[in-house]
């Protein structure tokens, strides 16, 4: 019987921790930069996750490039999010931030059931592009994965290299801090809403095909990812994007380590805790320096 | 160039203007007086469309521009320095001018161009190009919206009470300001507390009242009649 | 009594009695759908009570009904014969006890934090029956017995799919009943005040906190009520039913029909379970699509409700 912490199962987990992290930080900017623009908590999120997954398996079996799958699953769904929010969302601007959760809660359901009726009930694989492991302790570790965090930070970096240097970050910055005076200064609001939704939309089917050979696509993924988004962007702070990326890290280490004393279904538990805490005791962020 | 014609428009429930008349010609600097409340900042609202009258018409240049959306104004030549400057305060200040500067049809010399003319207006702008606006004082926040304004090269800048705040030295400031603007034929529609300085760089003054436009005089003329400023403005 | 009362009160009995005879006159399908209409209707009142009169929107009360439900099942499972009451009590009592948890928490949030820390909740109670089997059945669920109507010592009479509609519809009335009292009452007021304008009720001086905290153990009282009837009326427990869909559900019968009205919700549960019945006629499974996208042109176009309009008119 081993004495004290099983060491290389830890660093395994952080190892997982961290990749998991990343592609729920690709989910949660996308979130939480949606909710910061235009005070839409979308619902639907996880359910453009698991499209972006379906579509880029879809893809995938056509043209046998992950690739390609990637990029073609990125711009459908990116152009269904601008769809999606040019025809419910902006009709509901300036009413109630309700209705909007209503509303993306009336898209979950509809793109839900719109993927069963069109993949079926089965779940879809996604073949690694980059197969080969190495030796990392016991394990014989995927390079795909260490692949995945990586490529997860690099659109996350530069998604923040766009909104801070590029020409079009001004006007989403603007219009995030005051949409009326963006407005007022010429800046096309209506188009730069539509314009982050589909960015945001675009993130989440990334992470969708990201995680399709790691977990695999399934109709279920849309409601998991969007629960755990949820409580990312809630302990990371609403419209904090640094934030949700350090609490998508936290959550999913902490949930890493918790799969090795519980079950993965059972883990989930953990963040739940995580969130019940934040609210409790910094319910502006867990990570935000100081509650107002 | 600037005319509205019998605007009604709500807060919430409240109706604040009951049917305002106004006329700006271009390069006119024109001004409008008022106490506290009576409308004057609802009615520039009213112009650059963040709200929408009831009743009435705004229209530039011969065009009905009522309830338009107001992004699209700056296009047409409205500019807009709102009460509270409103500087985006997490953007640093050459950002700030960019979202005036960042428009089609502009081309890279003509930007260096305006940029190198407020700065050279405003030098504290050019010193602090880097730092977030919020980090400015108040009245170099005002140059900053202004300086934004300008950015648009409008036709007409409403300009909402420029003085509120700030330290009598950077009244002084204000009034150059508006000279300039007045030289490069730049209309101004300024809404003031200040009566002395509106008297001075305007050419007309319209007086409101409890939502209604109630006196409309030549400067000239106003500034000996002391009984009506009283009137309308206890001063 | 006003005119205006009693021209509501004739119309109330009227659907009371039209409801009643439903069974008489229904076959055996449309029986069992009315009932069900019935204790769906229950979960879309318990809900109004948060999200159409303080204005809190809930996606927590698949936990209040599942619970209920699992309680009522714990009930007819261990104490032989199977009792009526006894599973009222413990759905009631399970259901009391997840609606304190939940509103210790939930009443310091406002609006889309306390949306999303509902949802959030309901999940945490799917994910510890889904996975608990020994206790709950896990994926399976529980099955048991119906419980006869007795009154110990009395009578006891099995019930028939006619009295049974007559006892649930009987529960549903009387709850309709006490939560307009409830609604219509100075604190029924407060609520409203409360979703009119939060900080100047509080500013007035009323202790928002505690008067939420009343709304969600009402609430999750009479969800939880609903949950007992389900499981007697279908005889199993489910964690489908803890699933957050169900939340979703109630949300949508509210919006549908009206929130802040009582009846609107009902009316609401009738129309989306009407609907859905027509639907999938055409669309079988996938019902929920074009269900869906009505739901959301109601969002947009008719964020009232069906009969929302009659809002003020019985909140007088």
């Amino acid at each position: 019987m081993s004495v004290g912490l099983p060491l290389d199962q830890i660093a395994i987990q952080t190892v997982n921790g961290i990749v998991n992290g990343m592609i729920l930080a690709l989910v949660a900017s996308g979130l939480t930069l949606i909710f910061g623009i235009m005070d839409v908590v979308n619902f639907a999120h996880g359910d453009l996750v698991m499209l972006g997954g379906f579509s880029g398996a879809t893809a995938l079996a056509v043209t046998g490039s992950f690739w390609i799958a990637l990029l073609v699953a990125v711009i459908t769904i990116a152009l269904l999010g601008a769809a999606l929010q040019a025809s419910t969302l902006r009709p509901l601007l300036g009413r109630d931030p309700l209705t909007t959760i209503l509303a993306t809660f009336g898209m979950s359901l509809v793109l839900q059931k719109y993927a069963i009726w069109q993949w079926g009930p089965s779940a879809r694989n996604l073949t690694a592009p980059i197969t080969g492991q190495f030796s990392l302790f016991y394990l014989q570790y995927p390079w795909y994965r260490v692949a995945t965090a990586a490529l997860a930070a690099a659109i996350i970096g530069g998604l923040y290299a766009f909104l801070k240097y590029g020409r079009y970050g001004i006007w989403i910055r603007a219009t995030t801090q005051d949409r009326l005076m963006a407005q007022a200064m010429g800046i096309p609001v209506p188009v730069v809403h539509t314009v982050v939704f589909a960015i945001g939309a675009g993130m989440a089917a990334a992470s969708g095909v990201l995680f399709g050979p790691l977990g695999g696509v399934t109709q279920t993924m849309g409601a998991d990812f969007t629960l755990r988004a949820f409580i990312v962007v809630v302990v990371g702070g609403m419209g904090n994007l640094g934030g949700s990326i350090l609490a998508s890290m936290f959550i999913s280490l902490l949930e890493a380590y918790a799969s090795l004393v519980v079950s993965p279904a059972q883990a989930v538990i953990v963040s739940f805790v995580a969130l019940i805490v934040t609210l409790l005791f910094r319910p502006t962020g867990l990570f935000v320096p100081t509650p107002k | 160039m600037l005319a509205l014609r019998d605007i009604h428009a709500y807060y919430a429930k409240s109706h604040i203007l009951h049917g305002v008349t106004i006329d700006v010609g271009p390069g006119e600097v024109v001004g409008l007086l008022g106490r506290n409340g009576v409308g004057k900042s609802t009615t520039l609202k009213t112009i650059c469309g963040l709200v929408r009258p009831a009743q009435g018409r705004v229209e530039f240049e011969g065009r009905d521009v009522t309830g338009w959306p107001p992004h699209r104004l700056p296009a047409l030549g409205i500019a807009y320095v709102p009460e509270d400057r409103r500087i985006f305060r997490l953007l640093t200040v050459l950002e700030n001018l960019r979202t005036g500067l960042d428009r089609p049809g502009v081309s890279e010399a003509r930007r260096t161009e305006l940029l190198e003319k407020v700065y050279h207006h405003f030098p504290v702008l050019r010193e602090r190009r880097s730092q977030a606006g919020g980090t400015l004082s108040g009245g170099e926040q005002q140059m900053l919206a202004i300086a934004r304004a300008m950015m648009l090269e409008p036709k007409i800048i409403l300009l909402d009470e420029p003085t509120e705040g700030l330290m009598p030295r950077m009244v002084g400031q204000i009034r150059e300001i508006i000279r300039v603007l007045h030289a490069e034929g730049v209309a101004i529609l300024l809404v003031e507390q200040n009566v002395p300085l509106t008297l001075e760089v305007s050419s007309r003054v319209y007086i409101m009242e409890k939502g209604v436009v109630r006196h409309q005089a030549a400067a000239s003329e106003l500034r000996e009649r002391h009984d009506v400023i009283r009137q309308y403005l206890g001063v | 009594m006003s005119r205006r009362s009693t021209g509501y009160w004739i119309v109330f009995a009227a659907i009371v009695a039209a409801l009643a005879v439903a069974p008489l006159v229904l076959p055996p399908f449309w029986q069992r759908f009315v009932t069900e209409i019935l204790v769906w209707g229950l979960l879309a009142m318990s809900s109004d009570i948060l999200i159409g009169y303080t204005g809190m929107v809930s996606f927590g009360h698949s936990a209040f009904f599942g619970m209920g439900m699992y309680g009522a099942a714990a009930a007819l499972l261990s104490v032989k014969p199977p009792n009526l009451w006894l599973a009222l009590l413990f759905g009631l009592s399970a259901a009391a006890l997840v609606a304190v948890f939940v509103a210790f928490f939930a009443t310091r949030l406002r609006d889309i934090y306390f949306a999303i820390t509902t949802l959030v909740f309901s999940q945490i109670f799917y994910v510890i029956i889904f996975t608990w089997t020994e206790v709950t059945g896990g994926e399976n669920g529980l099955f048991f017995s119906q419980p006869a109507l007795s009154i110990p010592g009395i009578f006891s009479m099995r019930f028939s799919t006619e009295t049974l509609h007559w006892f649930i519809l009987g529960v549903v009335t009387c709850s309709y009943l006490l939560l307009r009292r409830i609604t219509q009452s100075p604190f029924g007021k407060v609520l409203q005040a409360i979703r009119e304008n939060e900080p100047r009720t509080r500013a007035i001086g009323y202790h928002v906190e505690r008067y939420k905290m009343v709304a969600v153990m009402l609430s999750g009282l009479f969800a939880g009520a609903a949950g007992v009837l389900y499981a007697i009326q279908n005889k199993f427990a489910a964690p489908d039913f803890v699933f957050f869909l169900i939340s979703g559900e109630t949300v949508i019968f509210n919006v549908m029909g009206g929130a802040g009205t009582l009846v609107g919700p009902v009316a609401g549960a009738a129309f989306f379970l009407l609907l859905r019945e027509g639907v999938s006629r055409f669309f079988t499974e996938y019902y929920l699509i074009p269900v869906g996208i009505i739901f959301m042109l109601m969002v947009i176009f008719l964020p009232q409700g069906l009969l929302g309009f009659l809002r003020r008119r019985l909140n007088e």
